[in-house]
């Protein structure tokens, strides 16, 4: 590899995206050269203790596919508050995000589910909580919802295609959901399910489908707990829309992309390891753990390196792949002791 | 047919085989004006995949030219043949190219290890290499030249067809729907073959008695 590596960042270092948007105007203020513009996100570190955080990164553009859902939703979501989660590097453009996806249920293409997903319907939701918990039930999404203040975080998300984004999700952290639900000290491992529903979901129709709907997922409980574990809502400021998994989806970025299920309607604590959908489709290319791993390169992809969207013709923004996607200080420690080659 | 569409045949066939990389100019065109385009967030992996599924379609296509001019007994169809095959083997190469220069930079040494671990990558260039001696001796002088080995040598063409499936199934990760079509296609066109080998054997078999 000829690519320069960076250095890891830490969350101390990450600079708020409110204050990072601002740099031209802070350059420009302070007086500095084309040198200094040049350099994005450099040299903030100083200006962080000062500047108040403002306000979260919102699309204001004249896309209307988020206002499928209800007002109270778009309300909350629009009230987010900045976290001290927000990754340094410039966020990949709501354009890209919402039209870039995986999401099989609404086909295989990119594009798909942008264009599938359009009318998707996800209210009323509701979302089943169920296994070693002591409450357990069906929920209305706004009761699901509602004792949690919503916060931006902008994570990187990579993609075990050997493709990456950073994204500003808006939601709130895992933990906090799953607890209020007081697991049992039986509850091991947690497993979320998307929607099953062949007519909307044109992909769960296919006969040549790889993957047995509806699509599942699962976390350690400690996976589950951690801090950086977070339920989005919301991008760009906004309620999810369809094709990025709204109503609620999870984000990891530690693990590859598809660990992030989509349009969650269960959520079941088991008390034994559950098999995640990938994993059944095909357990020799998709572990149960899935965590971003530069060293343990996939049958069909080198993991070492990554596309960073939107790519240029020319110049394919090619960058190495981090361990845990750079967030080893907040996760490392959940796998002391494992042998990652053998638990991919 | 009327002799006045037969001789517009193969020029009609040549402009509509270009369509595809007149469309992709166009669109990298687009892209690199920074202009309003079909190509997505990663152009480069678009501009690959939509050189190989022309290889592949190509491909079919000339395999189809037999049976149909069999079946329709419309004999100027062999005419456009080669033209086909000349236009599966650039896109082709057009595929490996742009993989090459976009998504590996040129890096030899990463292209070494992708194709010795990426099975499906491996099975492709394969089929790449397959299609080049095709290419080569695609011409009358060469026909002339290698007279029955030619033939020997074109039976080729169905070993790198099922090489190119191969290659579509081995990468696609989640739906088989398209490269199930295109095995359709595939199997009829050689079921075809199969049937009409089949149909001439035993009538040699009985000549054979006869005499």
């Amino acid at each position: 590899m000829l690519i320069k590596k960076p250095d890891a960042f830490k969350p101390s270092e990450i600079t708020p995206e409110a204050v990072y948007l601002q740099r031209r105007t802070f350059i420009q203020g302070a007086g500095l050269g084309l040198g200094a513009m040049l350099l994005p996100g450099m040299g903030m570190a100083a200006l962080d203790a000062n500047q108040p955080i403002k306000d979260i990164a919102r699309y204001t553009g004249d896309w209307q596919g988020s206002t499928l859902a209800p007002d109270w939703l778009r309300q909350k979501v629009s009230q987010a508050r900045p976290s001290r989660h927000l990754a340094q590097e410039p966020s990949t453009p709501w354009d890209i995000v919402t039209t870039y996806n995986n999401f099989y249920e609404f086909g295989t293409d990119k594009g798909d589910p942008a264009e599938h997903a359009s009318d998707f319907k996800t209210d009323p939701w509701q979302v089943e909580i169920a296994g070693q918990a002591e409450i357990t039930g069906s929920f209305n999404l706004e009761d699901i919802l509602k004792p949690h203040d919503l916060e931006e975080r902008i994570y990187r998300l990579r993609c075990v295609e050997a493709w990456s984004m950073v994204v500003p999700w808006v939601g709130f952290p895992l933990a906090d959901l799953l607890k209020r639900f007081k697991p049992t000290s039986k509850a091991k491992y947690v497993r979320f399910e998307t929607l099953f529903d062949p007519k909307q979901m044109p992909g769960q129709r296919s006969r040549f489908a790889a993957l047995d709907y509806p699509y599942r997922e699962g976390l350690r409980i400690d996976e589950a707990m951690n801090e950086l574990a977070f339920v989005g809502v919301g991008l760009y400021g906004n309620a999810m829309p369809p094709q990025n998994g709204a109503p609620l989806r999870l984000v990891l970025p530690w693990k590859y992309g598809f660990k992030s299920i989509k349009s969650i309607v269960k959520i079941e604590f088991l008390e034994y390891r559950p098999v995640s959908s990938w994993e059944r489709s095909n357990p020799k290319e998709y572990g149960f753990y899935a965590n971003v791993n530069p060293q343990v390169s996939h049958p069909r992809w080198s993991q070492a390196s990554e596309r960073r969207l939107p790519t240029s013709l020319f110049s394919p923004n090619r960058r190495p792949t981090l361990m845990f996607n750079g967030y080893g200080d907040e996760v490392a420690h959940l796998y002391a002791g494992m042998n990652l080659r053998n638990d991919y | 047919m009327t002799t006045r569409f037969s001789s517009t045949l193969k020029p009609l066939v040549f402009c509509l085989s270009l369509l595809p990389l007149v469309y992709l100019l166009w669109q990298v065109y687009l892209v690199v004006n920074g202009q309003e385009n079909g190509m997505g967030a990663d152009p480069a992996k678009t501009i690959v995949q939509f050189n190989g599924d022309w290889a592949l379609r190509c491909m079919l296509l000339t395999l189809a030219v037999t049976p149909l001019r069999q079946l329709l007994g419309w004999v100027e169809l062999a005419r456009v043949r080669r033209m086909l095959g000349l236009f599966a083997f650039t896109y082709a190469l057009a595929h490996f190219t742009t993989y090459l220069a976009l998504i590996l930079e040129f890096e030899f040494n990463e292209l070494g290890t992708e194709i010795v671990k990426r099975p499906y990558i491996w099975v492709g260039f394969t089929a790449l290499c397959g299609l080049v001696p095709l290419a080569l001796t695609s011409n009358h002088l060469m026909m002339r030249l290698m007279k029955r080995r030619w033939r020997l040598l074109h039976q080729l063409v169905y070993p790198v067809a099922a090489l190119q499936l191969t290659h579509l199934f081995w990468l696609t990760r989640s739906d088989y729907t398209e490269p199930f079509i295109y095995s359709v296609v595939f199997l009829l066109l050689m079921g075809y073959r199969v049937f009409k080998w089949r149909q001439r054997r035993p009538k040699m078999g009985r000549a054979e008695v006869a005499s």
